[in-house]
């Protein structure tokens, strides 16, 4: 059922919007952003910033957009002259105790009272000579710190712990200009969920202790990413600097993860930056691993594929849709055992606020892309199949050093791996490909969303993606992400004919064409 | 009766005829004066035929918005499907208004009779009285009260054998002026921290629990029983200025008066005579510099717009200000104006409830200015600074504590400058200002 | 049966017994256990005379709520007390009605004869706590005082040597 329409007047554009949609979204229609700071769209709305005060004609006073819902016909200035000055005046009231630290504090650059006040703020303090209140910092928890001299009340983290995550451990304590946000030292923020705050927070008030003092904002660089802590496929950000990925923050999706992210996404990163990288192509010579080019390195893997017989693939559940495609295809005829490692947890930790979200029991990203081009879960089965194999592939895996003496017996081992510490001694060929961060791919998460990450940062070496590898030896004529996938999607009905550009920023549901057209339109 | 003092011919006693005589505190003593015979009279008629009669009756809210209670009660939805509750307002504690609470003291079956007949009216079973926490004597009188009123009959699974259901909660506050704000009350009564709610939703629409309820001032309710015994149009009767405003009120008249107390005085009667005649007027030797009509969140008037000012909602507004609750406070000309104004303002920051910036902020800052200009600190551009801080405070929070503070600021700057000038210009010595 | 906390403290349950009765016969007047927590806090102080942390605690898990969650509302309403006071406890209103008939000059007279010296101080003697509050609604009997629980009206300075007798 299409939901009824009405049509408003936002600051001069016409815009038709469903019937009892806010002003404050109504503007994003029209393209105007109207200031806020308690508002956000994944929590509900109290309005008490009082910053998104517009003019609605006809209305007696100024009136919050964001719980003021839209009437047919209604015109609405957001940059009349009294909208203006109730803005400029909340602005002046939130900075009369904000302690203006910018300089070290970690949210400049990114901060929301810092943005609209370099907007539309006074030009000099009328606050003069009257002392700032002052509050010390407090530990909320595992990972955040709270700067009280910061805080804008705006109660959004309060709002998120008590109504999203089901966890009210944090409160508003005391009255007037003494409030402040309070937790129970019996119960901090140690909710799987709680590092969300940190983002919530429009300000520097609530901040991460992993972040703290690691980038200004204006240095970092921001990809677009899907994150591989398990197989829920959260939308995130990659914040990289100086080639490093410093940290990870939601990107939001409202099918996916609306605004959040776990923490144990969060800080499912440090990994991507190790040194101890494979770097070069290694083939073995006489006992030795012996560095070499690619061409020579190709040329050794496809006489290897070509071989036949029993092969066995052994890959990470995270690793990409191209490159478990392109390594099926790899080798293609011979008699193939597959095992993917899906990290199984024992629990799953769902944001009760947010339906269909939760950390899941699997703790890989692509399980469903694998399970898609037919790859076995049984990973025990295909371990003791690999030590009596002609050929095992390993695809950024791992080994206990039990599988590590199994895979070895077989007749050869390549090893398409990230970390040294993935390559066997008794490989044959030791290739080195490129981490999530490095490449750009599609993971499909555990709703069949098909969804693209994009490159952060640059591959140590001469690391490679694998699908890249794997096409390489196959001499297939494959050359870009973007066509490693669609010769994957080739392989899979349910995803015949999708594209990179179908997937856009969200992704598509796979399946039959009816059920995709449920996704987020390119 | 003009409590504590002795009845005042200008005064028409009906909700005060009472105060003073213990006799009429206990169940029996109230019924012995006529007590009760409104409600079982309200019993004998049905939801709407109460509605009308108080909408004859022009009986408007005494809590300090004036709202048509009748019209209130009517936009309770007709169907019960939800609970309905009706909560009374006995949270009184807007500065210079102390009239719910001698209702309370000397006839608390006043206010029981009241609220079941308007319980009955919006098809409510029960009734929440929210009482604030310092009415400790009056705190338990009511209890003992609505204790009787069950023994009496008058409450419980059949009201006067009506087949009614009525019951009484009395819920204690703890220490917030805020919570005198309807929405606030809610919060309050349902546990949480005394915030008021953005409406929409309005109460009647989802109030407390997100049920239908109505809210009503003691006074209020007080007066419906009055109004059921003796009919809509005898109250409406009761008029002597504009004939919207109707009945009688009472005034809490406090400061600087030879007989502050309760007046209480047919709608319209003139404020002279309340505050020269009944209350004595000012003190030997000394003159009125300033009266705040309708408890401290109205704005100031000066004696010359008090000269010729009626006592009714709109001829108040008609003079500057407004009728709010009724607490009227007189200041002489002893009166340093700017001190209390500081401490109106500082009672506002004190109470403000913390969620709007605008609200948090501003009542602190006034008040920080003004302890600034009071310090001998001051200058001219602060007084620029207050009014616009006002302006910037004024018609743009959630409820109107904002505003209130902002309200005897902007008064006080305006009509009363000289007062702020002898600060500025250092004539007036600078006063110790004690958080 | 007691809980022990991070403040360090022992906390013995104050919901047992008669109060735990009283407790129990609030919860029909209300269709939510969270409605209780005003009164079930002015059991607590009742009891205990303060709000300590142990039996804000013991509040929360008795209404199934979050110890941050009561701690905001407990601090919201200024007649709850977090801290101990003196055995007896003495409100006097200054706001602006009382402020004009002298109430300031009241407050004085009060930390002068119970020894409390400023406001909020509890006298050495364990005996008295000063300290002003906003409107206690009284204002036509200027200058009102809440001891404990009785409401003293008309207060001037001259009357609080007397008054004080009555509270050892
Ligand atoms: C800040 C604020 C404080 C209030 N305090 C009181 C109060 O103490 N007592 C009261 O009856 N109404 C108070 N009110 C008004 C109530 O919100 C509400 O309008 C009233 O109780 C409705 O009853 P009535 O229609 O019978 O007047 C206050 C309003 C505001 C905004
Ligand atoms: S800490 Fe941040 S999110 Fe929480 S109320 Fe303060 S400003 Fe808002
Ligand atoms: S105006 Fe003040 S008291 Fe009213 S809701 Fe806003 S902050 Fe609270
Ligand atoms: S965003 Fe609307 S009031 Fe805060």
């Amino acid at each position: 059922m299409t939901p009824e329409l009405v049509s408003v007047t936002i600051d001069g554009m016409t815009v038709q919007v469903p019937k009892g949609t806010s002003i404050i979204e109504a503007a994003k229609q029209a393209g105007v952003l109207v200031p806020h700071y308690c508002y956000h769209p994944s929590l509900p709305s109290p309005a008490v910033c009082r910053m998104c005060l517009v003019e609605v004609e006809k209305a007696p006073k100024l009136m919050p957009a964001c719980v003021t819902t839209v009437a047919e016909g209604q015109v609405v200035h957001t940059d009349s002259e009294q909208a203006r000055k109730a803005r400029t005046g909340v602005l002046e009231f939130l900075l009369i105790n904000h302690p203006l630290d910018c300089p070290i504090c970690d949210q400049a650059g990114e901060c929301e009272l810092q943005d609209y006040v370099f907007q539309e703020g006074q030009a000099a303090t009328r606050y003069g000579e009257f002392a700032k209140r002052y509050n010390p910092v407090e530990d909320f928890g595992p990972d955040v710190l709270y700067v009280a001299n910061r805080c804008i009340l705006c109660t959004r983290c309060v709002r998120f712990m008590e109504d999203v995550a089901g966890a009210p451990v944090l409160n508003v304590s005391e009255r007037g200009d003494r409030a402040y946000i309070g937790i129970d030292q019996d119960q901090l923020l140690d909710h799987p969920w709680a590092g969300n705050v940190v983002d919530l927070c429009p300000v520097g008030s609530l901040i991460s202790k992993d972040f703290l003092h690691k980038a200004r904002a204006w240095d970092l660089d921001k990809t677009a990413s899907v994150c591989t802590g398990c197989s829920q496929g959260c939308n995130v950000m990659l914040d990289t600097r100086d080639n490093v990925v410093v940290r990870v923050r939601p990107r939001p999706n409202l099918d996916v993860n609306r605004h959040f992210i776990c923490d144990h996404g969060r800080m499912h990163y440090r990994w991507m930056n190790r040194g101890d990288r494979i770097e070069a192509p290694l083939v073995r010579e006489g006992g030795r691993h012996l560095a070499t080019d690619w061409e020579p390195a190709l040329v050794r893997l496809a006489q290897l594929a070509a071989r036949g017989g029993n092969t066995v693939i052994l890959a990470s559940g995270s690793a990409s849709f191209e490159s478990l495609a392109q390594l099926r295809a790899l080798v293609g005829k011979a008699t193939l055992t597959t095992g993917v490692q899906l990290l199984l947890a024992d629990d799953e930790q769902p944001l009760p606020g947010v339906p269909g979200l939760a950390l899941r029991h699997e703790r890989a990203a692509n399980g469903t892309g694998a399970r898609l081009l037919g790859y076995g879960e049984d990973w025990n089965a295909a371990v003791k199949a690999a030590s009596g194999a002609n050929l095992v592939l390993l695809l950024d895996v791992t080994l206990t050093d039990a599988e590590a003496a199994l895979v070895s017996g077989a007749g050869a081992v390549v090893v398409l791996g990230t970390t040294l510490a993935q390559a066997l001694p008794a490989a044959e060929l030791v290739l080195p490909v490129t981490n999530v961060a490095e490449e750009s791919g599609t993971f499909i998460n555990r709703d069949q969303r098909v969804q693209r990450y994009r490159q952060a940062r640059t591959a140590p070496g001469m690391a490679r993606p694998a699908w890249w590898i794997a096409a390489g030896a196959a001499g297939t004529d494959i050359g870009t992400a973007a066509e490693a996938f669609a010769a994957g999607a080739a392989m899979v009905p349910a995803l015949a004919g999708l594209t990179y550009a179908d997937l856009g920023l969200n992704g598509r549901l796979a399946g039959p064409p009816s059920r995709r057209a449920d996704g987020v339109p390119a | 009766m003009g409590y504590p003092h002795p009845s005042h011919a200008g005064e028409h006693p009906v909700l005060s005829k009472h105060f003073g005589d213990a006799g009429a505190r206990t169940f029996d003593g109230w019924v012995k004066r006529g007590g009760y015979e409104g409600l079982k009279k309200a019993l004998g008629m049905t939801r709407d035929q109460v509605v009308e009669e108080v909408k004859a009756s022009g009986l408007r809210g005494r809590g300090g918005a004036g709202f048509p209670t009748g019209m209130k009660w009517s936009f309770m939805p007709k169907e019960v499907v939800k609970p309905h509750y009706l909560v009374c307002n006995a949270d009184e504690s807007e500065p210079g208004t102390f009239k719910d609470r001698e209702i309370i003291r000397w006839t608390p079956h006043q206010l029981i009779e009241g609220c079941a007949i308007g319980a009955h009216a919006i098809g409510a079973e029960r009734i929440y009285i929210y009482i604030r926490g310092e009415f400790t004597h009056e705190h338990r009188i009511l209890l003992a009260a609505v204790d009787e009123a069950y023994k009496g009959g008058a409450l419980g699974a059949n009201v006067f054998g009506s087949g009614r259901r009525i019951d009484v909660v009395v819920h204690r506050g703890a220490g917030a002026y805020i919570c005198g704000e309807e929405t606030a009350m809610m919060n309050s009564i349902e546990g949480k921290r005394g915030n008021p709610r953005i409406k929409p939703p309005f109460p009647a629409v989802a109030g407390l629990w997100a049920c239908p309820t109505t809210i009503n001032n003691v006074e209020t309710l007080a007066a419906a029983g009055h109004i059921l015994r003796q009919g809509g149009a005898w109250y409406k009767g009761l008029c002597r200025g504009n004939p919207k405003s109707t009945g009688t009120k009472l005034f809490s008249v406090c400061g600087h008066v030879q007989r502050p107390g309760n007046y209480e005085v047919v709608m319209g009667t003139s404020m002279k005579e309340l505050i020269y005649d009944m209350c004595g007027g000012m003190r030997p030797g000394r003159t009125l510099k300033a009266v705040i009509p309708g408890g401290s969140s109205v704005p100031i008037m000066t004696p010359a717009e008090v000269e010729d000012c009626l006592l009714d909602y709109e001829g108040v507004v008609a003079k500057g200000s407004m009728l709010g609750s009724g607490g009227m406070i007189v200041m002489d000309d002893s009166t340093d104006l700017v001190y209390q104004v500081m401490r109106l303002a500082r009672f506002y920051a004190h109470e403000s409830c913390a969620q709007c910036t605008q609200c948090r902020e501003g009542t602190a800052w006034t008040t920080r200015i003004l302890e600034k200009i009071l310090a001998g600190k001051g200058r001219r551009e602060d007084l620029d600074l207050l009014l616009d801080l006002a302006d910037n405070m004024t018609g743009k929070t959630i409820c109107v504590l904002s505003d209130s503070c902002a309200a005897p600021v902007v008064s006080a700057i305006r009509k009363f400058p000289a007062e702020f000038d002898a600060y500025i210009s250092r004539e007036k010595q600078p006063v110790m200002v004690t958080a | 049966m007691s809980t022990a906390h991070a403040a360090g403290e022992t906390h013995q349950p104050v919901f047992v017994g008669p109060t735990r009765a009283q407790l129990e016969a609030l919860f029909p007047k209300y269709p939510t256990k969270q409605s209780v927590l005003l009164p079930a806090l002015w059991l607590v102080q009742e009891a205990r005379g303060w709000i300590s942390e142990g039996a804000l605690h013991e509040v929360a898990e008795v209404l199934g709520l979050t110890p941050a969650y009561v701690k905001g509302v407990v601090t919201f309403y200024t007649m709850y007390h977090t801290h101990p006071v003196g055995r007896h406890f003495i409100q006097v209103c200054t706001t602006s009605p009382c402020n004009i008939c002298g109430a300031e000059e009241v407050t004085k007279a009060f930390l002068r004869h119970t020894g409390c010296g400023e406001l909020g101080a509890t006298s050495p003697d364990g005996r008295f706590t000063v300290i002003e509050v906003e409107c206690l609604g009284a204002c036509g009997f200027a200058t009102p005082v809440l001891i404990d629980d009785d409401f003293v009206e008309g207060v001037t300075p001259e009357r609080v040597a007397g008054i004080l007798q009555g509270y050892k």
